[in-house]
């Protein structure tokens, strides 16, 4: 559905001085069905230049993005329409996301008319309430306020039903729950994995974050230093790693076990 | 209310800082938050202590009470803090100006942007050490800092650089050379590792265990991710709406929870074992300025009765180590809801 | 289902909350009243030269004396003070307005706009705003209020460009931004429903500053005799009694006046501007 081919994206000066790479041809593809494809990496790995190039923020150096076969530089306005509804985000920062000087219901009902779904604002008001309802939100306690008066699970989870009314089938969820208390993560990611069983929606959730990737994903792809390192099914990838920088990945990771030995207490320092 | 137990006092040395019901108020429009409601731990020697929560349990507030680093609208509202027989919460400011870092020191939150970008790291080091007063020529203290970068596992040509020519795990280590320079008795971390990436975030977590080893201190750990608390902390304490409701050696607590918020936080937490399970916990973050009556978790306690509602659960001891605030702590979780009322 | 109290009562309600605020926007409504209803109160025929006896000291009759002209000064205080007014508003007002649009063109689109736009902006702020204005007011044949409103705007709509500027930078990389994008939004509609709102309280901010120093620029120019010849300003009040040697004749009661009701002005400008920035600090620290 989304095809990233060969993308390279530079940042920096042109001139003299050494180009920073933040992608480097890297070549990724979405599949057709449903599915939920994880990425995972760490501060400078590319991941969030990834996830700007597929929702068409950014441009790439080199290149080209595609959806539906389609390149997006050489869209024509409707087909660039239907890609705008079709391919939808959920950012990290649940806060940042909103306009603070309007309510939050206008980051539903904005899209809602731009896109032509519905015709009225009870129309919309109806399909609002049903979407709200899906992800567990009451839309008595959610609509009407502005965002500060509402929790970072629940702002979070408006953005996910924003994504749904707009009958999105992609979400690209940047670092969607590490902003969100831990009691309330489980809750969110299921929010996302039920939006592709119940309405074959594929989701890209990109983290820094192993164990939900493992949690959710179908696959997962490793991303270092602007390139993509390992990818494959998550049990693969965790279980039997085969890049070093995975398997550095995975031995990070604390497990919530104290009878497992996690090597904290080491003989010789690090350097 | 019960005094607070020793927990694993074999194998540590004595009792290094009693904390008693401490209480920590902040004043808002709305009224009164208290943000620390009645805590009390022991630390000993050599001990570490992990102190968990999510955003508005009180965890970083009840800490920083202890350097008395609460500014108003905040307040310290009650409570003891004995460090060594010494009383934190009622030293005069210079007595504590004294004490921080020589005898209790801390790592912030976001320690690494706390380093002062126009000085070098050994100039900072050096600030450090003359504000206690240490006074010995600078060819000695120059000596001491490389002494303390090496023991954080850092090169010596460190001490030359500046800030922003440090990567993010280099930076809080010298946060935590800092932190050991005059060989304080408690050290309290908060959040060191939340804005490091997860691999060197193992290794700044090696480097604080090995420079409390050095130091021979107790640490506080205060952070939200139970996987390193589990690898990290020989005790363990959860803390809810400004409560500690429940704490433990680590062990303990992760084979047997008996606070219900503990057993669901434990058993949200995503492991490499299961996938495509999602366990969170209903319902909303309490408030703290609105708090309800009773026992602070019982809008989202699955076992909770009418009980619940009324009475605020008070310290009980389930085990030699083990205290929890929770009125069916020993009895374990009972199966009908209603009108259940145990003592 | 409980809904936020209306905008403008929120405002009020927050506005009220900073007495060096409410004093300083006290004060200014005293003068506008003074400028709007004075005419009705005081005896405005009594402005009109030789309407009354000249250089007479304040008393009962002229409250605060008559000119040389024979002019009651108090008379002509009530109609001179509200010229100054407008001068002032709408000068701020036009500058802020320009000032405002430039910057936030320059700070979302960027590239040659905002080069353009800036090094404009850069270059005429550095040029001494009285050498201009003097340029222009010497080669005009007659000045009048309006055109000094204009001249003055022209000057003043350089600060607010570039702190306008500034803000638009760093709110265009706010993801709400992003996620209007991706609602389709774009351009010009994205730039005045998004990032305008949300500049408010900078416009506000700047609005007082723009008024006083337009309000500063005009008096200047008046006191050196380049205002409006015909008109009635504060400013022309007070070159008009330096022309007519006031000082010296020690006709305290015609300077003293248009000073101290310029005083009050700017007292009040400045207190509202003060009570703002304590305003929006304080709620900074609260939040925080």
């Amino acid at each position: 559905m989304i095809e990233i081919r060969a993308a390279t994206v530079a940042f920096g000066a042109q001139r003299n001085k050494t180009l920073k790479l933040a992608l480097n041809a890297v070549s990724l593809a979405l599949p057709q069905t449903p599915s939920i494809t994880a990425i995972v990496g760490e501060s400078g790995s590319g991941k969030t230049t990834l996830t700007r190039l597929m929702l068409g923020l950014l441009k790439p150096t080199q290149g080209t993005v595609l959806y539906e076969g389609h390149d997006l530089q050489h869209m024509d306005r409707q087909a660039f329409a239907k890609y705008r509804r079709e391919v939808q985000a959920v950012f990290q920062d649940p806060y940042s996301v909103y306009n603070p000087f309007y309510k939050v219901d206008r980051s539903l009902l904005l899209p809602l008319q731009r896109f032509g779904l519905v015709n009225t604002r009870d129309e919309a008001y109806e399909h609002i309430h049903q979407c709200l309802q899906a992800v567990g939100l009451r839309p008595a306690d959610t609509l009407g306020r502005y965002p500060h008066q509402l929790s970072g699970g629940q702002r979070q989870r408006i953005m996910i039903a924003r994504a749904l009314s707009l009958k999105a089938r992609v979400i690209v969820a940047d670092e969607p729950v590490s902003m969100v208390d831990a009691s309330l993560r489980a809750t969110i990611l299921e929010s996302l994995y039920r939006l592709k069983t119940e309405q074959q929606v594929s989701l890209l959730y990109v983290t820094h974050d192993l164990t939900t990737a493992y949690q959710i994903a179908d696959r997962i792809v490793v991303m270092y230093n602007g390139q993509i390192v390992e990818e494959g099914e998550p049990e693969s990838v965790i279980h039997a790693p085969k890049h070093a920088y995975t398997r550095a990945l995975v031995a990070a990771v604390p497990p919530p076990n104290p009878d497992i030995d996690w090597g904290l207490v080491a003989k010789a320092l690090p350097r | 209310m019960r005094q607070a137990s020793h927990p694993g006092k074999d194998k540590f040395g004595g009792a290094l800082l009693e904390v008693r019901d401490l209480h920590v108020e902040f004043a808002t429009p709305s009224g009164a938050a208290r943000a620390v409601n009645g805590v009390s731990f022991t630390l000993q020697q050599g001990m570490r202590l992990g102190l968990v929560g999510e955003s508005g349990s009180g965890k970083s507030t009840a800490v920083l009470a202890l350097m008395q680093l609460i500014k108003a609208p905040g307040r310290i509202s009650g409570g003891r803090a004995f460090l060594a027989g010494d009383d934190l919460l009622a030293m005069t400011a210079e007595q504590m100006r004294q004490a921080r870092f020589s005898r209790i020191a801390l790592i912030p939150q976001g320690a690494m942007n706390s380093l002062n970008p126009v000085l070098s790291v050994c100039a900072q080091i050096d600030d450090l050490l003359t504000a206690h007063g240490e006074k010995t020529d600078p060819g000695k203290r120059r000596q001491h800092v490389a002494d303390l970068l090496h023991r954080v596992g850092l090169p010596e040509s460190v001490a030359d650089q500046y800030p922003h020519q440090l990567s993010g795990g280099m930076k809080q280590r010298v946060c935590i050379a800092m932190a050991i320079a005059l060989s304080p008795q408690v050290i309290i971390a908060d959040e060191p590792t939340s804005a490091l990436d997860v691999i060197v975030q193992k290794q700044v977590m090696q480097t604080l265990i090995h420079a409390q080893e050095e130091v021979g201190a107790g640490i506080i750990l205060v952070g939200h991710d139970m996987g390193l608390m589990a690898q990290f902390a020989h005790v363990v304490g959860v803390m809810y709406a400004g409560r500690l409701v429940e704490i433990a050696p680590v062990h303990e607590i992760f084979s047997n929870p008996r606070h219900p918020y503990t057993r669901m936080l434990i058993s949200s937490l995503p492991t490499f074992t299961t996938r495509k399970v999602f366990r969170g916990i209903p319902g909303v973050a309490p408030s703290i300025i609105n708090p309800t009556t009773g026992c602070p978790f019982h809008p989202r306690c699955p076992s909770a009765v009418d009980r619940c509602a009324v009475d605020v659960p008070a310290e009980e001891f389930v085990a030699q180590d083990h205290q929890v605030r929770c009125h069916f702590a020993r009895e374990g979780v009972p199966t009908s809801a209603i009108g259940a009322a145990v003592d | 289902m409980s809904h936020a109290p209306t905008r403008l009562l929120r405002i009020l309600r927050l506005l009220g909350k900073e007495p060096l605020l409410t004093a300083g926007v006290g004060l200014l409504v005293l003068i506008a009243l003074f400028a709007l209803l004075g005419p009705f109160v005081v005896n405005v025929d009594l402005a009109q030269i030789g309407a009354a006896m000249p250089r007479q000291r304040p008393s009962a009759q002229y409250l605060l004396g008559t000119d040389v002209q024979g002019r009651d000064i108090l008379a002509t205080l009530v109609l001179a003070t509200p010229q100054t007014l407008k001068i002032g508003f709408f000068a701020g007002v036009m500058g802020l307005g320009l000032g405002t649009t430039l910057g936030l063109l320059a700070g979302y689109f960027r590239g040659w706009t905002d080069t353009v736009i800036r090094t404009i902006a850069d270059v005429v702020m550095t040029i001494p705003g009285i050498a201009v204005l003097v340029l222009v007011a010497t080669n005009v044949r007659s000045m009048t209020v309006a055109l000094m409103a204009v001249i003055v705007a022209g000057l003043a709509w350089m600060y607010p460009t570039r702190t306008i500027r500034a803000q638009t930078l760093s709110m265009r990389e706010r993801p709400y931004v992003d996620i209007a994008r991706l609602n389709g939004v774009g351009g010009m509609q994205l730039v005045f429903t998004e990032i305008f709102p949300n500049l408010l309280p900078y416009i506000a901010a700047s609005f007082v500053t723009a008024v006083s120093s337009a309000m500063l620029a005009t008096i200047g120019l008046e006191a050196l005799g380049l205002g409006p010849q015909n008109e009635l300003t504060l400013g022309m009040m007070i070159f008009w009694a330096q022309y007519y040697g006031a000082i010296l004749r020690n006709l305290w009661w015609w300077w003293v006046p248009p000073v101290a009701m310029m005083a009050l002005i700017f007292i009040g400008l400045l207190m509202t501007s003060t009570g703002m920035d304590r305003l929006v600090n304080r709620r900074l620290r609260v939040e925080s």
